[in-house]
């Protein structure tokens, strides 16, 4: 069955890969990790977003989760760096 | 279930909101939840000024925010044996002083109420999708980068 996933961004991850959004054929991705490796194959920009310096943490489905965390058509998956809340 | 009265677990307040809250007003709104508070433990972050700094702006992931808060929340209540808590998280752009986030946590005695409070603040500054970056004087901008020293207060806990 083919569908979707929704990628998020937020923050000074979002400024460098330059969306806040996007929506992304969900094909061969069982995990975050695979669709980050996707991304990453696709738009160069993107790798270098990624590599920066930093670390990136994902949800999915506004779940905190794991770049091993599975992935299913429909999800939403948000990256962003740690959190700097209160 | 013995017992001659029973306690029913108090809902959370918890909301996301751009407008500045009213202190006082969610006080006495726990003040009055139960006739067993004893205490209430409160906590207000501010915008703390300095070195040029204009404005912090909060951004935050919509709907994930309200429900890591409102989780915090539940868990304080059980955790502390709370008759009450209230956490109000500000978003968008504010000035140097104004208020960022309301804590509160209402208990029988003031320890639960105060290592509540603490325990709360502690956990949503690592825990909960916001994240600030910071306006200057000279036109910078920078995002505010977390720190070890926040995540240690989270995992102490």
């Amino acid at each position: 069955m083919s569908g979707t996933v929704t990628i998020l961004y937020f923050a000074a991850l979002r400024e460098r890969v330059g969306r806040g959004r996007e929506v992304v054929p969900f094909g061969d991705m069982p995990t975050v990790r695979a669709l980050l490796e996707a991304r990453r194959r696709e738009d160069a920009g993107f790798n270098d977003a990624f590599s920066g310096p930093g670390q990136v943490r994902v949800a999915v489905n506004k779940v905190l989760a794991d770049f091993s965390t599975p992935l299913h058509a429909g999800d939403e998956v948000a990256f962003f760096p740690p959190m700097t809340g209160g | 279930m013995s017992g001659s009265s029973l306690r029913i677990a108090a809902v959370p307040r918890v909301r996301v909101q751009d407008d500045p809250f009213d202190i006082a007003a969610e006080m006495e709104c726990l003040r009055q939840a139960s006739v067993l508070v004893g205490g209430i433990g409160s906590f207000i972050g501010v915008v703390r000024g300095g070195g040029g700094l204009v404005a912090l702006s909060l951004e935050h992931y919509p709907g994930m925010c309200e429900r890591i808060l409102t989780d915090l929340a539940t868990e304080a209540t059980e955790r502390f044996d709370l008759c009450g808590c209230t956490v109000i998280h500000r978003v968008g752009r504010l000035l140097v002083g104004e208020p960022i986030v309301l804590v509160l946590a209402a208990a029988a005695h003031r320890a639960a109420a105060l290592d509540a409070t603490r325990f709360l603040i502690d956990r949503l500054k690592t825990g909960a999708p916001f994240w600030k970056s910071e306006e200057f004087d000279d036109g910078r901008c920078r995002w505010v980068e977390s720190c070890a020293g926040d995540e240690e207060a989270a995992a102490g806990w």
